[in-house]
């Protein structure tokens, strides 16, 4: 596909267009899947795909593709599905984006081409996240993937993390001919989307899928290795025989509210319960060794409302808990959870508490939780981050029963590779320093990006900084020029 | 896959493992520990590092059975592979040349404590040790101990070997003898850190403990292993595992230790109730 002006390959006039209703995702209905952890979107037919394709105006100026991290040609390969040809609709993805099995189904759209799609100011906008999962999907299927060929450059490269950042960066340098090694220091891979995400959301086959693709594109992955604690980046590059390194160690240590009673028995950290859960399987104990408080009819409750709050709390929904809360401090509209997850967890029974926050935990005198002394809050004026500042409402303190709750109010650095890399710069959060451009940091051949950049952001961000730093690195490791 | 190159028991239940881990084995230091799991459904425990070979790219690991976990792992034998090994984990010990310092080890606390009395030893510290153990049995390392010390003391709780009583005994008796302490570091069972580290309080020595919370990925993400150090919450994976005794809320660690009991007694059961199974069907096998 070239930008010059040729016939389209999409039959219904622009005019019609528009008079499409945007296609429905099939999904579990709400009331089974809180029950189990299947996927809950069940994916495009070809014949829905199609007529979602159909709706695409294909813009001059396609906006979706700009305010899409990783810069997909969206147009181009919406157009390939009208037309019925969904591998190469795959292959049009792949040039930009390694992973489209993935961020069609983890990614706030909304915030990126979705939101950005002119058919969302008049009627709905384009379903690209949905097709997206769905060629890949497609693909999956067929079985039949193009191996990209190049020429070895001689050039070695390691990876930092196995999450999408890391992978992402991984895949693109391995396109480039360079030697591509990834460091993982958990026993699998895929970071955040194999520890965090849950299965009902992104089933953990279809990362084994990317994994294998990206094997067979020759990438080498290692796992059990904590960079920083069991080698460290010198040694990589001084020892190891590593041309440069990108760091995509991903999100930091959990927060705490710092509160009367966090450390009572029943109160998790959203990293701990949901790795518990998709991680060490925890939910299939006694199978799996790994323990977790039995939530059966039990009141459990997420403090937070981002993307992992939600997905602790309908892991908790699925593992039986009798009543699921989610307490967030603010109003929906603030909520940064993806819109199609809030919906979801609203179908599925979830309690949301809005403009409430828990002041304290409260124990049955022998180190377990009992429940959470809350206070509801008012918007005030607006904050540092542009939203209204929630302000507690004197003497509207009111207790609610739980015997777990979840801390899901953000991270901070993870400090490992900082204090074992003399000369890496950090900001005062403890973050690494590293060009918005180039990801590089302040250490000649060392790259960063992602959450140990940025802090916790979403998946596709990370992948956008993964994508300019293998772009940089390629230039690097070709020019030698710092 | 890491593989045991050497499997024995240093007492009833204790067993130590010389596993092939070179990369673990170059940058082990001590007081520093790793993470293992055995098998695909495995939970990650977090284990002791004793010593390590950088030159073999061996470490050795000293593991105690007390739940499923635990006995399966001392189930394995020479020749027998451990599915991830992953470290070494948590910061290292603060090695300087104290002057004197005392290192308490208790039980299968003693492996975690050799390490750190070696380097302190070789950094020109007087070094004296004080062991102790439930009975003459479960007195490990003692060798080895008097190997990097200038004096050993041992204690046992039923009097069955050397003198009966308690670690805190003997510190207490150096303290009235008008022995200078300049450093005390205990390693071994909570209770123990906790009287070690209540009887240096009062004598202002400092005194530092190594924490053994549930921890998951031991690299800080999780957040598991938190623990209560002077009011505030530390995450003994990347602050610890070591910490000032006297600002450990030793409480709360007992607490949050016990959250998993009844999984953990669910899970050891069913071990058993397999193992005795099986051991029948051998028997019943041998009798045919």
């Amino acid at each position: 596909m070239t930008t010059t002006a040729k016939k389209s390959l999409n039959p219904v006039p622009i005019k019609e267009r528009m008079k499409i209703p945007r296609q429905a995702m099939p999904e579990q209905a709400p009331l089974e899947r809180a029950h189990n952890f299947e996927e809950v979107n069940l994916g495009y037919s070809a014949e829905l795909a199609r007529q979602e394709a159909q709706r695409c105006l294909e813009c001059a100026k396609a906006t979706c593709s700009d305010s899409w991290p990783v810069g997909v040609k969206v147009t181009e390969f919406v157009e390939l599905i009208v037309a019925g040809k969904f591998l190469e609709a795959a292959a049009k993805i792949r040039e930009d984006n390694v992973l489209p099995a993935i961020t069609g189904r983890v990614c706030p759209q909304e915030d990126h081409c979705e939101g950005k799609c002119l058919l969302g100011k008049k009627v709905k906008p384009l379903g690209i996240g949905y097709l997206e999962r769905f060629v890949a999907d497609y693909e999956q299927r067929m079985g039949t993937h193009v191996l990209p060929t190049v020429a070895p450059t001689g050039k070695k490269v390691a990876i930092v993390g196995s999450g999408p950042s890391g992978l992402t960066c991984a895949g693109d340098l391995i396109q480039k001919g360079h030697k591509v090694r990834v460091f993982e220091a958990l026993h699998e891979l895929g970071g955040v989307l194999v520890y965090g995400i849950p299965e009902f959301r992104l089933p953990k086959r279809i990362i084994r899928e990317q994994l294998d693709y990206m094997r067979e594109m020759g990438v080498e992955f290692e796992t059990d290795v904590v960079v920083g604690r069991t080698v460290t980046i010198d040694e990589l590059m001084e020892e190891e025989g590593f041309d440069a390194v990108y760091i995509g160690t991903g999100a930091g240590l959990p927060q705490f509210m710092n509160i009367p009673g966090e450390h009572l028995n029943g109160v998790y950290s959203a990293n701990e319960f949901l790795t518990r859960i998709n991680l060490m399987k925890a939910y299939k104990f006694p199978v799996y060794d790994e323990p977790m408080l039995n939530l059966h009819g039990k009141n459990v409750a997420v403090i937070g409302g981002g993307n992992t709050a939600l997905d602790a709390i309908r892991s908790a929904l699925r593992l039986g808990a009798g009543k699921a809360y989610v307490i967030y401090r603010r109003s929906e509209a603030e909520m940064p959870a993806r819109i199609e997850e809030v919906h979801h967890a609203q179908q599925e029974g979830i309690d949301f508490q809005m403009l409430t926050a828990p002041v304290e935990f409260l124990s049955d005198g022998k180190g377990w939780l009992t429940g959470a002394r809350c206070v509801r809050m008012e918007l005030g004026e607006p904050d540092a981050s542009g939203r209204r500042r929630p302000v507690p409402i004197q003497g509207s303190e009111f207790d609610l029963p739980l015997s777990v709750a979840v801390m899901a109010i953000g991270t901070t650095a993870n400090p490992i590779v900082q204090t074992t890399t003399p000369g890496l710069g950090t900001n005062k959060r403890g973050y690494i320093v590293a060009s918005e451009e180039t990801q590089r940091t302040t250490r000649k051949g060392v790259f960063a990006g992602g959450d140990i950049v940025t802090g916790a952001a979403t998946v596709i961000l990370a992948m956008g900084a993964g994508r300019r730093a293998a772009k940089s690195i390629h230039q690097y490791l070709t020019t030698g020029e710092w | 896959m890491f593989k045991i190159i050497h499997a024995e028991f240093l007492a009833p239940g204790i067993k130590r493992f010389v596993i092939e881990a070179p990369r673990i084995a170059r940058k082990q230091k001590p007081g520093q520990f790793v993470i293992v799991r055995i098998y695909e459904e495995g939970e990650r425990i977090p284990v002791t590092i004793e010593n390590s070979d950088p030159e073999r790219g061996t470490i050795n690991i000293v593991v105690q059975a007390a739940g499923k976990t635990t006995n399966l792992l001392n189930s394995l034998n020479t020749g027998d592979s451990i599915l991830d090994v992953v470290g070494p984990l948590g910061k290292p010990s603060e090695i300087a040349n104290y002057g004197t310092a005392v290192v308490v080890g208790g039980g299968v606390g003693t492996a975690m404590a050799y390490p750190t009395a070696a380097a302190l030893k070789k950094a020109g510290n007087r070094v004296i040790s004080i062991v102790g153990a439930r009975n003459k049995e479960l007195v490990i390392l003692e060798k080895e101990m008097r190997a990097v010390s200038d004096a050993v003391l041992i204690t046992t709780d039923d009097g069955s070997y050397a003198d009966k009583g308690f670690v805190t005994d003997k510190l207490r008796q150096l303290i009235d003898n008008g022995t200078r302490i300049d450093l005390v570091v205990a390693v071994g069972p909570i209770v123990m850190m906790k009287a070690v580290s209540e009887l240096t309080r009062k004598e202002k020595i400092r005194t530092v403990v190594s924490l053994n919370p549930i921890m998951i990925d031991g690299t800080g993400m999780c957040g598991g292993c938190r623990v209560m150090i002077d009011g505030k919450s530390e995450f003994a994976c990347v602050d610890g595992p070591e910490f000032d005794g006297h600002k450990v809320d030793f409480g709360v660690l007992i607490q949050r230790n016990s959250m998993y009991r009844e999984a953990e007694q669910q899970s050891m059961e069913e071990f058993k109730r397999k193992q005795e199974a099986e051991h029948a069907c051998q028997v019943e096998g041998a009798l045919r």
